[in-house]
């Protein structure tokens, strides 16, 4: 844990310019959230560290977020992983399958809007090693919803661990019908060829997706949550 | 690196783990077993729990909602059906590279070879099976 901290204090220095526009959310990051969250590329990808670590990565957030979705959501904080970070940590054998142990989840840190804003423009300013998310990768046509869904589901089995609608499918997974609102295009495309760039370690594989697979599950992904708005 | 395919079921379940702890009996074997298989246990809690299951018998978090349930790897029988190199190369390929389902993934990008060698004789010994074939 202290080495995190000295790495994240060392980012508070090296990184002095990009977020002196924004002293207070760049403290407030140092203050109240590095306990659980890296917000700088940690030294070990261990698989220790994934077991010790509270938090998501936040190192790549300015990569990764909208940031009109980091100030909603700071204010009001809904759960994105159903089965909580990390997922394996929070299971309990149940009467058919194994469910969430609710009681060993806590609720996150609320912001006011004040600070969630100020967290906010610190946490876009986090952009995360240069050649992390591939800029312009995703070419924002627009997907078959069916088409989109078939895949997802039957063809490439991503609904074994996430869900595309509220209730149904993965819970190991973030779910993604609020995923449009809350993230990047080329994000999505990038994690989903290749989620080891980000965290050799993550419980997520590399699904070995063609280009066309890749345009059409991020087009479907983005287009989720305004069918779900509805 | 297959091993220990042919120890006696008790020595391995945990209740017979714990008492022979217990009565202090020359437990040196189950304690030996055990530090043999920590590393790919962990492995297995992290990558094949979600689906497969804390009790790895095919009842995972995810298997609630799946179109093909997860094999049961508790299921003596049923994996000792399985030959020794098809387990590591569903592991490590995915289940279309054996004719089995889209739904278990390929983990050759995120274990090593030699981990997922581990997995699998971790697998001989969680369903206290032997390959048939
Ligand atoms: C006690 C530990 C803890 C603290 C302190 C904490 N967080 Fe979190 N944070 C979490 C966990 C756990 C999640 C995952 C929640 C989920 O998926 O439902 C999370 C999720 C997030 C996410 C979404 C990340 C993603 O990848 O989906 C953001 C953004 C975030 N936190 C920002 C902050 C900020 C800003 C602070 C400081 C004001 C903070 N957190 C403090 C534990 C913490
Ligand atoms: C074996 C389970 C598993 C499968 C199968 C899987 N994912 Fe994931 N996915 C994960 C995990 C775990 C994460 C990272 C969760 C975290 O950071 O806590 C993730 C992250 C993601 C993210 C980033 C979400 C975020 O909020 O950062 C996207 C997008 C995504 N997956 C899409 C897909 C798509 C599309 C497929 C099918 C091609 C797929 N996933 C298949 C487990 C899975
Ligand atoms: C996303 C869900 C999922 C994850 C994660 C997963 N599996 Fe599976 N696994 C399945 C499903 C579904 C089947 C059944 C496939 C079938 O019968 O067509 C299966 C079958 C298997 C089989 C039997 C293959 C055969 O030839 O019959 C083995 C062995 C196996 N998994 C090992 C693992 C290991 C080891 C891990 C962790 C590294 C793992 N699985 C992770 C879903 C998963």
């Amino acid at each position: 844990m202290n080495r995190y901290l000295l790495a994240a204090l060392g980012l508070g220095f090296a990184a002095g310019p990009a977020l002196a526009a924004d002293g207070n959310g760049a403290g407030l990051l140092q203050s109240q959230c590095i306990s659980c969250h890296a917000i700088t590329k940690p030294e070990s990808t261990s698989l220790d560290r994934l077991w010790e670590r509270k938090g998501p990565d936040l190192y790549y957030a300015g990569s990764k977020f909208n940031k009109p979705w980091l100030e909603k959501w700071l204010q009001n904080p809904v759960r994105i992983r159903p089965a909580g970070e990390f997922y394996t940590r929070h299971l309990k054998a149940g009467d058919k399958e194994d469910v969430v142990d609710e009681s060993s989840l806590t609720p996150h840190p609320k912001l006011s809007q004040a600070d969630a804003e100020a967290a906010a423009a610190a946490l876009m300013a986090l952009v995360g090693p240069a050649d992390l998310v591939s800029k312009g990768a995703f070419k924002g046509e627009k997907v078959s919803m069916a088409m989109g869904g078939m895949f997802f589901g039957k063809l490439r089995g991503c609904g074994a661990c996430h869900m595309a609608k509220p209730g149904f499918g993965g819970s190991s997974g973030a779910e993604l019908y609020t995923a449009g609102e809350r993230l990047q295009g080329d994000y999505i495309y990038s994690y989903i060829k290749n989620p080891q760039r980000f965290d050799p370690r993550i419980w997520m594989p590399t699904l070995n997706l063609a280009e066309p697979d890749l345009q059409r599950l991020t087009g479907y992904i983005l287009q989720l949550s305004a069918t779900e708005a509805k | 690196m297959m091993m220990n395919n042919r120890q006696p079921a008790s020595l391995f379940s945990v209740a017979g783990l714990a008492l022979a702890s217990c009565l202090m009996l020359p437990s040196a074997n189950a304690a030996a077993a055990d530090e043999q298989y920590a590393k790919a246990a962990r492995n297995y809690d992290t990558y094949c729990v979600q689906c497969h299951g804390i009790n790895r018998n095919g009842r995972g978090i995810n298997s609630r909602d799946m179109s093909v349930q997860p094999r049961d790897h508790s299921d003596a029988k049923g994996m000792g059906s399985i030959p020794d190199e098809e387990i590591f190369q569903v592991i490590k390929e995915g289940g279309l590279s054996v004719n089995k389902s889209v739904l278990m993934p390929a983990w050759g990008n995120v274990m090593s070879d030699e981990e997922i060698r581990e997995l699998a004789a971790y697998l001989r010994h969680v369903c206290n099976c032997g390959s048939s074939k």
